[in-house]
């Protein structure tokens, strides 16, 4: 299994890419330069150079400095929001195949509804009436995201409900519930656990959208939307401080795509 | 008859969704904000103001009572007057909304000009470097932010080249052509205006490219994979047997039967550019829908954004079922289920 993965040169590059931000996230304080907060108006505008690799932004914060913390927040965003809608949307979809009916059908109807809103609408609709700021914006994007979990979980129980060992199961006299838990979900989650993993990029995505649209992160916060959103301000002096904040988005997002992607052709072969 | 009866059953089967969707944006609108009076008045009205405001609004009402008022209003038009503008929402995106439209249009044009051809080369040279280059260029784009690119492009072409407009639909100076559908590319063409057609589509160019990126990478992906399954049949084997040229086969034959799951996500991706628009229109301050939405944001003006969710999710459905019926039509062996 270890030698498939390292077969795919992009899965590495994924790995690598995912790696070097969780360890960013965990030692920004010892990696990071300096303080991301650290107001100096004696260095703003400043290109990049030896002193600082990234420049300096309108009040002389080291960009560099403020990227590294910035993988706290895009991380933290990221994983909170799929411990959120992973369950519920495994739990619910779970349900709906096994149950079926009536049950089904109400569940089923509930994550067309939210899914007929594209892309970050819902999202933003959500954050706007919470207020703005980063807890507000997980929350809403848990509440838009657990319905793509709910499908793939629900159509692989579909095709696991009739096997031998859940008919077994019943056929002693398993409680419902703890079939559920302990035979279907089990057995019926690594799709969805795969879309999880590719989603972990996807949602630091949408995030740094809703902040760059004033929803999320505040100034003075190191969010990378955020500092691509006041960056706009500067774009004629300081072409660094939009350019680096995007670059950081990519290539999270693209790390945690490119491991998805590599999870997904081991398991599922016939993808490729 | 059967494609009237589907089509019929499809359209019937749209109204539960319709009624979840009002009753989702109900939920936001008037559960989530503690108290919309005082979204309402603002963050600066005393205790009396509100007070009156709630009576006034109906919030003292059963809930169901508020929710069937909110669907009344929703079915006449209604919705709602901007904390801002202090006038109809409906009128305000009755303004905005056609520069959206023609923006996503543009996109989407790009979209399968580039995505298409792109996913078929990549597919007929598996594994070469134009599929390798192609499916990198794919990966980049699904995982790019669009509101960066959009800035990178306007740094480099509008303030170091200064080769393209950054922002607005036409230059200054020219006066809006007559409007007929509101999208100045169209509305030129049909008056004959070729002057503001060309500025017009100048001022296309960047953000529909910045639009287009995102969906381009998903467009070839699909356009890729879909194409491999095709070039696998013994039609096609049998077509280049009997010497068909390359393109012939790969453009006649090959994408016309691969082409119903590319159509599938082309109503996605429309969906999905109406979605992106909130963030592209606000970098290159395009006049639209997204734009408004954003500075709705920005104006705690509540009943603005929500106007915006609700028609932008009714026009993705509306745009889906399209696709859905003309699937049905474009290929008859798929039976009406």
């Amino acid at each position: 299994m270890s030698r498939r993965i390292l077969q795919s040169p992009l899965t590495i590059v994924g790995i690598f890419l995912v790696a070097l931000i969780i360890i960013l996230a965990i030692f920004a304080p010892w990696i990071a330069p300096r303080d991301p907060l650290e107001v100096n108006l004696g260095q703003k505008l400043l290109p990049p150079s030896s002193e600082h690799w990234f420049g300096t932004d309108e009040v002389g914060r080291d960009i560099l400095s403020r990227i590294i913390f910035g993988t706290r927040i895009s991380l933290k965003i990221g994983l909170m929001v799929v411990l959120i809608s992973f369950p519920i949307g495994t739990i619910l979809g779970a349900v709906a195949g096994y149950v079926g009916g009536i049950v089904d059908q109400i569940i089923m109807r509930l994550t067309d509804i939210f899914l007929s809103f594209p892309g970050i609408i819902l999202s933003m609709s959500i954050a706007a009436a919470l207020g703005p700021s980063i807890e507000n914006v997980l929350l809403a994007l848990a509440i838009t995201w657990w319905p793509w979990y709910t499908r793939i979980v629900r159509s692989s129980v579909l095709s696991i409900r009739s096997s031998e060992f859940i008919e077994s199961a019943k056929a002693i006299g398993a409680n419902p519930l703890r079939i559920l838990f302990k035979e279907i979900i089990p057995n019926a989650i690594a799709p969805a656990s795969i879309q999880a993993s590719l989603d972990l990029g996807f949602v630091i995505l949408a995030a740094a959208g809703l902040s760059f649209i004033g929803l999320g992160a505040q100034p003075p916060s190191p969010e990378w939307g955020a500092m691509l959103s006041s960056s706009r301000e500067i774009l004629r002096d300081a072409w660094w401080a939009a350019t680096f904040p995007g670059l950081a988005i990519l290539l999270t997002v693209l790390g945690f795509n490119l491991l998805g992607d590599g999870m997904r052709d081991l398991f599922d072969p016939k993808n490729r | 008859m059967d494609a009237l009866r589907y089509t019929l059953k499809r359209i019937l089967l749209m109204i539960p969704i319709l009624i979840g969707i009002s009753m989702l944006t109900f939920f936001i609108s008037n559960t989530i904000p503690g108290d919309p009076a005082r979204l309402a008045a603002g963050p600066y009205a005393d205790a009396k103001v509100i007070e009156e405001l709630q009576e006034k609004m109906g919030l003292n009402d059963p809930v169901y009572i508020q929710y069937f008022r909110y669907m009344k209003s929703l079915l006449q038009g209604d919705l709602g007057n901007s904390n801002y503008s202090h006038q109809p929402v409906m009128e305000d995106i009755k303004q905005y909304f056609p520069a959206t439209l023609e923006l996503t249009f543009f996109s989407m044009f790009i979209t399968i000009l580039i995505g298409i051809p792109l996913g078929v080369i990549s597919a007929s040279k598996k594994d070469k470097i134009a599929d390798q280059f192609a499916r990198v260029l794919a990966l980049i784009g699904v995982a790019m932010p669009a509101f960066w690119l959009g800035i990178i492009l306007l740094l480099f072409f509008y303030l170091k080249l200064g080769v393209l407009p950054g922002s607005g639909r036409l230059d200054t100076g020219l006066a809006p052509p007559e409007t007929i559908t509101g999208m100045y590319t169209i509305d030129a063409i049909l008056t004959g205006n070729w002057t503001v057609f060309t500025s017009a589509v100048i001022h296309l160019i960047l953000p529909g490219i910045t639009q287009a990126a995102v969906t381009i990478g998903m467009i070839t992906r699909m356009t890729r994979s879909s194409m491999l399954e095709v070039l696998r049949s013994d039609y096609i084997r049998t077509a280049f047997a009997k010497g068909g040229s390359e393109r012939r086969v790969l453009y006649g034959h090959a994408l016309r039967n691969g082409m119903m799951p590319i159509m599938t996500l082309l109503g996605m991706t429309f969906g999905h550019s109406l979605g992106g628009s909130v963030l592209v229109e606000s970098v290159f301050s395009w006049p639209g829908l997204g734009k408004y939405a954003v500075n709705a944001i920005t104006y705690l003006d509540f009943p603005a954004v929500m106007a915006v969710t609700i028609l932008i999710a009714v026009l993705f459905i509306i745009v889906n079922l399209v696709i859905d019926i003309l699937y049905q039509v474009v290929d008859p062996r798929l039976n009406y289920e």
